[in-house]
């Protein structure tokens, strides 16, 4: 299990205030303890299938595989309990807070979709849970704001900063510097301080592993690439990770809001360089003295200006490749699968369908490609309709 | 480095660590402000270096860092304060800080200029003695103290691995959680005054939370220089 020492090549590490350490090395130990667990991996694969309705399916897209000239399928992601695949990572580390004796759950969240996974592990663990929002992130996803707070959430709103994610990052980490004693910090991505982006990563390779089988049963063979969005990162190391030691290109696709050019993005690994964000060394996106700067994205959840360590890894090492797609491709392809599949994606994973649609020509007719479709879209509607013009 | 260990030298009473964020409002005002902690008698100036996202700061220092960075405050203005301040006074100044604007300028170069500009320690709020082995590398051939915090959840064991690497004084987190004002000190920072000892001789200051001067006396009479912040 690599990144095991808490480093991804140079990336990775534990940067926080001291107040944190003994909580990390207790948790890094617990994750170890629990992860080669039998009775913690049955546990857990049962609420998988019964609670979160895995295996999610491998859906070849007859119209638009024509259309584009290359076999498209979608994982299926977006079917998952709670209507992402956060609720991969969620289930994992929701009991591994009950098993380390938690009273209280705490998450960040941008597009809320975390927040609602969180959300719905504690109540279906039995823990009390809050959750810190950027306040615009609130107004933009406010369906999901309703959805935490019936499910028993509390949603705090951040007024600090962006008023995003990242802020609400910070707001977490500082709910956590008070509280290690009794309360368990869910990140949502393979960000932050080591034992997170490994123990993320773990939880997460379910998805890759199921995509694995499925395409070689449907197929014969492995697929020729695979294409996920990235924002910090998680649903695209779930469904690479499976695949890093076989000859598949693995392709992650940044929000490139207005372009790179204007500055206003989330571009991490392709206009970045490394540095420190909440507790992980990483690609940045930061000014000339090492400020962090503000970004943008069409899409809440994937409006950060960190990523996790492992994609930089990947980056440098050239195993995956990351690109970018501009808000504007983003919309079109979020109309293109909605009408031509009847499936309506995340806006995050419709950053993944952009790329494919804009780089079609890159692909021959035989050429399988299995795009993450990491969550579904209702939560994007009523912003999307406005941005459309439909009121 | 020498003028944090004059400091505590053969010191009879506690000594007084003030705090100001630098070029919080803007870098004049910020040099007056700590020429006045210097002149109020603080026996050490704590800098601290504004950072986009300060985790370990509590929503006051937070509000001085955006005032900070968005009068235009950068590393070289904040050397240039220090350079300022030194043309008038000899008092250690040390800086709270996190770590990614100093790997961003090169960790070398940012303790050199540190050095030539006349700071005596550095604090980074977010580098655990894990981590820091390059640093406190660097900061000892720049003649700098890398001073570590040592908080309520440090166990015995971190301690002593936290005491072989830090020099000047150790930095105590007098509450379990972030800077900012506290209506009493708690009973985490005796806790920490009585086990930090029984592994170092160096001088202990306590920091977090310390609101008033009733709080610094408690502290005082429980062995500790305190830090204001």
């Amino acid at each position: 299990m690599e990144g095991k020492t808490g480093r991804f090549g140079d990336y990775g590490g534990q940067y926080v205030p001291e107040t944190m350490m003994n909580a990390l090395q207790e948790l890094e130990a617990a994750f170890l303890k629990i992860h080669g667990d039998k009775e913690f991996n049955r546990e857990l694969f049962s609420l998988q299938q019964e609670f979160a309705g895995r295996q999610t399916p491998l859906t070849f897209c007859g119209n638009i595989s024509e259309e584009l000239g290359c076999k498209v399928y979608l994982k299926r992601e977006d079917l998952v309990h709670g209507g992402s695949h956060k609720l991969n990572n969620m289930l994992g580390q929701g009991l591994l807070a009950k098993h380390m004796g938690k009273k209280r759950l705490i998450a960040e969240t941008g597009a809320g979709q975390h927040g609602v996974a969180t959300a719905i592990v504690g109540a279906a663990l039995g823990l009390p849970v809050e959750v810190y929002m950027g306040e615009i992130d609130t107004r933009r996803q406010a369906l999901n704001v309703f959805r935490m707070e019936l499910m028993g959430a509390k949603v705090i709103p951040v007024r600090s900063g962006t008023r995003t994610l990242k802020d609400a990052t910070s707001e977490a980490f500082r709910d956590w510097v008070a509280t290690v004693l009794d309360t368990y910090y869910l990140i949502g991505s393979v960000v932050g301080p080591h034992p997170y982006p490994l123990m993320v990563r773990e939880f997460q390779s379910v998805i890759g592993r199921e995509a694995r089988e499925e395409i070689v049963r449907r197929e014969g063979r492995l697929p020729d690439s695979i294409v996920a969005c990235v924002g910090g990162g998680s649903n695209a190391i779930g469904i690479f990770h499976p695949f890093l030691n076989d000859d598949v290109e693995l392709i992650g696709i940044e929000a490139g809001g207005k372009g790179i050019g204007t500055g206003e993005h989330s571009a991490t690994l392709c206009a970045g360089e490394p540095g420190v964000l909440h507790g992980t060394l990483s690609y940045l996106l930061q000014d000339a003295d090492g400020q962090v700067l503000p970004t943008h994205s069409i899409s809440a959840g994937l409006d950060y200006p960190g990523v996790g360590p492992e994609h930089a890894m990947l980056k440098d090492n050239k195993r995956a490749h990351y690109a970018a797609v501009k808000d504007a491709d983003v919309l079109e392809a979020f109309s293109f699968l909605s009408k031509r599949e009847g499936i309506i994606p995340a806006l995050e994973s419709a950053h993944a369908v952009a790329y494919v649609m804009k780089n079609a020509g890159r692909f021959d007719t035989n050429d399988i490609v299995v795009i993450n479709l990491s969550g579904r879209g209702d939560k994007d509607v009523s912003e999307v309709s406005k941005m459309m013009g439909c009121t | 480095m020498g003028r944090i260990e004059d400091v505590f030298r053969e010191r009879k009473s506690p000594a007084f660590m003030g705090f100001t964020v630098a070029g919080d409002p803007c870098q004049k005002t910020s040099i007056r402000i700590a020429k006045a902690l210097i002149a109020g008698g603080t026996d050490i100036l704590e800098l601290g270096v504004p950072f986009s996202d300060p985790v370990a700061d509590g929503p006051t220092i937070q509000r001085a860092d955006e005032r900070a960075l968005s009068s235009g405050t950068t590393t070289d203005t904040i050397f240039g304060i220090v350079r300022e301040i030194r043309k008038e006074s000899a008092v250690p100044i040390v800086f709270l800080k996190y770590y990614n604007t100093v790997l961003h300028r090169g960790i070398r170069d940012f303790y050199r200029e540190a050095h030539e500009s006349g700071v005596d320690g550095i604090l980074i709020a977010d580098m655990p003695v894990e981590e820091s082995e390059e640093v406190t590398r660097i900061a000892a051939a720049c003649d700098i103290a890398p001073i570590f915090l040592i908080a309520p959840t440090t166990t015995d064991a971190r301690i002593r691995k936290i005491v072989k690497q830090a020099e000047g004084y150790l930095y105590l987190v007098a509450v379990l959680g972030v800077t900012g004002v506290r209506k009493t000190v708690s009973s985490d920072a005796s806790d920490l005054l009585r086990r930090v000892p029984m592994h170092t001789d160096l001088p202990l200051a306590l920091g977090f939370g310390i609101s008033s001067p009733e709080h610094a006396g408690a502290c005082a009479a429980g062995g500790a220089g305190t830090i204001v912040k």
